[in-house]
């Protein structure tokens, strides 16, 4: 996209301006934006920033100096000051170090901290799996019902029992 | 490229592609980030043994690539063909990718994560790409061992991945939503479905040629099925709305229609310097024209490859040498006009 006012150099910075009260937006190249706000601007926010702010826990805990704020993973070395500037997780064992913290961000992020999908085959709790998967697909049924879809409910009904069939074999 | 042809798929009007891929980490590794040299060849060596050397019958259907030792051209090049990420593309550490010959199947080792498997089909075909994801996770599954917990499921670099680790999503061509304006309210409304929406390269790129990747952004809670059929939903109403509006433009004014088209056509069969951005652009019009039966002396299969063969480093790869911006225009022009004239079906 090229500057809204000079039409020539392409346009980085996006300008808002309060006008008797309206508001403003152009986006600017960076030379045209200093001139017509006369004043520095400050960087666009960096990803870290950004993923900081996100990864935060919540207030609370932030400002209160919890004792293990400077436990660090024993495999790898992170730290949870590490993984809230960068967003990333070290390896396996932080997320077993640093669960607590890490479950209301996950949460935050999908809605729920339970996996029901695919699992390595040596992990046996499919029963627990199983039995989820069939609460969820009985709603779903009861959905499709509703909604009068026939042929996805007789579907679903087939998918329940099947599953039914192979957890009471188990 | 993806060895079928375009009509032989469903969907494939208005949908372009549909991919799965599935995010795993080694157990006894640090994710690929922290790790050392020796951790990164290893880690390489180990998925390569698994999959060469396993009584995995199709074994010697999949290459290797060293990515590292990859000019940036080359790896450019496989990012355009969507064969890994741009991310991956852009590893300074030891990475590498494991490809099937014929292309649908790529396996990227020490990206963010250790491993993402991803399985690419032309049209909408996301639980194919599914089952052959599902058969080459369960593979490499037998010599290793998955960084897994039993609440937060596979364990992934960012934990915006954790979970299933999947990632489905179809690319869809939307020239009708877009002329009309009505894209806005489609992504207005994907967003808040927890849908994201990007452009034809992925993660920071333009919807450029009107193609838009949409794809899920919750991993845990869902299992696969429900992700793929969620997207499936969402893409399914949105080619309905994408055909009711082509249909309606045409009806509407077919003359300013099939004039848009055929200049369009004329244009990219005869022009001598073409950007990739007009390219991309006039390439749109022409996949409109073909697949409403306007345009009846090309396939979408010949436009697939232009698409492809025309992106700034395939181009180069090509030739041979690196070319300056203009000289890629140029070129660029060239091999369209001999494509276009070299028609399969003429």
């Amino acid at each position: 996209m090229l500057c809204q006012l000079c039409q020539k150099r392409v346009a980085t910075v996006h300008f808002t301006q309060i006008i008797n009260n309206n508001r403003v937006e152009m986006y600017l190249c960076e030379k045209c934006a200093n001139e017509k706000g006369n004043m520095n601007f400050i960087s666009p926010l960096s990803l870290g920033d950004f993923l900081s702010g996100f990864f935060s826990t919540d207030i609370g805990d932030s400002y209160i100096a919890t004792p293990d704020v400077n436990t660090r993973c024993e495999v790898c070395g992170m730290s949870f000051n590490d993984f809230q500037s960068t967003g990333k997780i070290g390896c396996n064992n932080c997320y077993k170090i640093f669960g607590d913290r890490l479950k209301p961000i996950i949460k935050r992020l999908h809605g729920n901290v339970e996996h029901i999908g695919k699992a390595p085959s040596g992990f046996s709790d499919s029963m627990i799996k199983t039995t989820k998967e069939i609460e969820k697909l009985k709603e779903e049924l009861n959905r499709a019902i509703q909604a009068e879809e026939y042929e996805k409910a007789a579907l679903l009904r087939d998918k329940i029992k099947e599953l039914e069939s192979r957890s009471s074999g188990q | 490229m993806f060895g079928e042809n375009a009509k032989s798929v469903s969907e494939s009007d208005v949908v372009f592609s549909s991919r799965i891929r599935l995010a795993r980490n080694f157990k006894n590794y640090p994710f690929p980030f922290r790790m050392n040299e020796k951790q990164c060849r290893e880690v390489i060596e180990k998925v390569k043994d698994t999959v060469f050397s396993t009584s995995y019958a199709a074994a010697d259907s999949f290459r290797f690539y060293d990515i590292s030792s990859m000019d940036p051209i080359e790896r450019q090049a496989m990012v355009e063909k969507h064969l890994i990420s741009p991310d991956l593309a852009a590893m300074q550490t030891l990475s590498g990718v494991i490809i099937s010959k014929d292309e649908n199947i790529s396996i990227m080792i020490n990206e963010e994560d250790h491993l993402r498997i991803q399985c690419l089909y032309r049209g909408m075909q996301l639980d194919r790409a599914w089952e052959n994801c599902k058969r080459i996770d369960s593979m490499l599954e037998e010599k290793i061992d998955f960084a897994y917990d039993n609440s937060f499921g596979y364990l992934t670099c960012c934990p915006t991945n954790v979970g299933t680790g999947m990632r489905a999503s179809v690319m869809l061509h939307l020239p009708a939503l877009v002329m009309t304006g009505y894209i806005k309210g489609i992504l207005d409304a994907c967003s808040k479905l927890n849908v994201a929406v990007r452009g034809i390269y992925g993660e920071k790129s333009d919807a450029s040629g009107n193609m838009f990747q949409i794809s899920n952004q919750v991993t845990l809670g869902l299992t696969e099925e429900e992700i793929i059929s969620s997207i499936t939903n969402i893409s399914s109403q949105i080619i309905q709305q994408e055909r009711t509006l082509r249909s309606e433009l045409y009806r509407q004014n077919s003359y300013r229609f099939e004039d848009r088209v055929f200049r369009s056509y004329g244009l990219i069969s005869n022009a001598r310097i073409l950007s990739s951005e007009e390219a991309m652009k006039l390439l749109s019009d022409v996949r409109l024209g073909v697949d409403m039966g306007i345009i009846k002396d090309v396939d979408i299969d010949t436009l697939d490859e232009i698409m492809d063969i025309t992106q700034p480093a395939n181009l180069q790869k090509i030739t041979g040498k690196a070319l300056s911006a203009g000289e890629r225009d140029i070129k660029r022009a060239e091999i369209i006009r001999d494509r276009l004239r070299h028609r399969p079906n003429t």
